[in-house]
C-alpha cells in the first residue's frame, strides 16, 4: 500500500478493520485509479462472498462465546477459519478462550505484517517472490488432514467437480462462488448418503 | 467529495461490507434455535470450503503453456505426500514454499516473466 502513496496509517488502519487480504490489494489500484465507491462495494462483495459460508459452520460455537461474540464473526478469514476447523483441543483447555486467542493472534500478526510491509516496502531489498505459497500450503494441510479424518470422501468429490466445472466454463475469476454456491446446494442434497457414511 | 477523505471512504466501506458478509449467517440464525441442517453443515461444509480454496488459490495456473504450472503442482505434491507421512504441519508448509519458491527462480522454463530471471 505504501508503494501506490496511500502511507502507512492507510495499511495499518485497513489490516485492523477490513482484515481481508485480497480485497486489501484489490483496494489499492482501484483507488490510485480514483474508482467510484458503489463499485469498490460490488467488488468487495464478489472478492469476500466466500465468508458468507464461513459463518454456517460456527454459529453454534461462536455464540456461547458472549461478549466476545462479535470480534469472533468480524474476525473470521480464511486463515482464521482453516485453523479453527483444524485445530483440536486437549481435554483441559478453555476451548472459548482458545478460540478468542487463535482469532485475536491472527489479527494482530496480519496488522503487525502490514505495518512492517508498509514499513519496509520501499527499502525491502530481498526478494521475497513466491511465499504467497505458504497460504496454499496451508490450506492444503488442512485439506489432507480432514481427508484423513472424514470417513465420508463426498464433500471433497462434489467439492472438486464443482469447482472443475465453474473453473472450466467461467474461469479464474468468477468460478469461486458458483462454485461454493453449488457445493453447498449438493452437500444439502445428498444430506442422506452423507450422514449415513458417518461424516466423521 | 474531498480528496483526502477518498480513502478513508474506500477503507470504512470495505470494511463494512466486509464484515456484513462476515455477520450475515450469525443476523439469519444467530437467535434462533439452529435447525438440524446446520449441524450438519457445521460438519461437512468445511472440508468442501477448504477443498476449494486449495483450488482458488491455484486457480491461475496455466496447464496449456510453460510452465504448464509445474512449480505449483510440484510443490503441492511435496506437502501432500509431507503431511501424509511425517504429519508436521510446520515442515510441510516450509518445506513446500521453499521449494515453490527455489522452483520459479532456479528453473529458468519454470518462471512466467522469463526475462526477468
Amino acid at each position: 500500500m505504501n508503494n501506490a502513496g496511500y502511507g502507512i496509517l492507510l495499511s495499518v488502519v485497513s489490516a485492523v478493520f477490513i482484515f481481508a487480504g485480497s480485497m486489501q490489494l484489490i483496494m489499492v489500484p482501484m483507488m490510485v485509479s480514483g474508482a467510484s465507491l458503489l463499485s469498490i462495494a460490488v467488488m468487495t462483495i464478489f472478492v469476500n462472498a466466500r465468508h458468507l459460508f464461513y459463518g454456517i459452520g460456527f454459529i453454534e460455537r461462536f455464540r456461547k462465546m458472549g461478549i466476545r461474540y462479535p470480534y469472533m464473526i468480524l474476525t473470521l478469514t480464511d486463515e482464521t477459519y482453516s485453523v479453527l476447523c483444524s485445530v483440536k483441543y486437549e481435554d483441559d483447555v478453555d476451548t472459548q478462550k482458545a478460540d478468542f486467542f487463535i482469532a485475536m493472534l491472527d489479527h494482530f500478526y496480519w496488522i503487525f505484517g502490514c505495518f512492517i510491509g508498509a514499513l519496509a516496502g520501499s527499502f525491502l531489498k530481498f526478494d521475497l517472490t513466491g511465499i504467497d505459497f505458504s497460504a496454499t500450503a496451508f490450506f492444503l494441510v488442512v485439506v489432507v488432514n480432514q481427508f484423513r479424518e472424514y470417513k465420508t470422501k463426498l464433500p471433497f468429490i462434489i467439492a472438486v467437480l464443482c469447482s472443475a466445472v465453474f473453473l472450466v466454463f467461467l474461469g479464474p475469476q468468477k468460478f469461486l462462488i458458483p462454485a461454493m454456491t453449488t457445493t453447498l446446494i449438493m452437500i444439502l442434497f445428498f444430506k442422506k448418503p452423507i450422514s449415513s457414511n458417518g461424516g466423521f | 467529495m474531498k480528496a483526502e477523505l477518498y480513502p478513508l471512504a474506500v477503507i470504512a466501506l470495505t470494511a463494512i461490507v466486509t464484515w456484513l458478509l462476515r455477520a450475515l449467517p450469525f443476523i439469519i440464525f444467530g437467535k434462533r434455535e439452529l435447525p438440524d441442517v446446520i449441524g450438519y453443515l457445521g460438519k461437512i461444509l468445511p472440508p468442501a470450503i477448504m477443498t476449494i480454496l486449495v483450488i482458488y488459490c491455484l486457480k491461475s495456473i496455466d496447464l496449456t503453456a510453460k510452465p504448464f504450472g509445474l512449480p505449483e503442482i510440484i510443490s503441492s505434491l511435496l506437502v501432500v505426500i509431507l503431511q501424509s507421512t511425517k504429519k508436521s504441519m510446520y515442515l510441510s508448509i516450509i518445506a513446500g514454499t521453499v521449494c515453490y519458491m527455489i522452483l520459479i527462480r532456479v528453473v529458468p522454463v519454470f518462471c512466467t516473466g522469463c526475462n526477468t530471471y
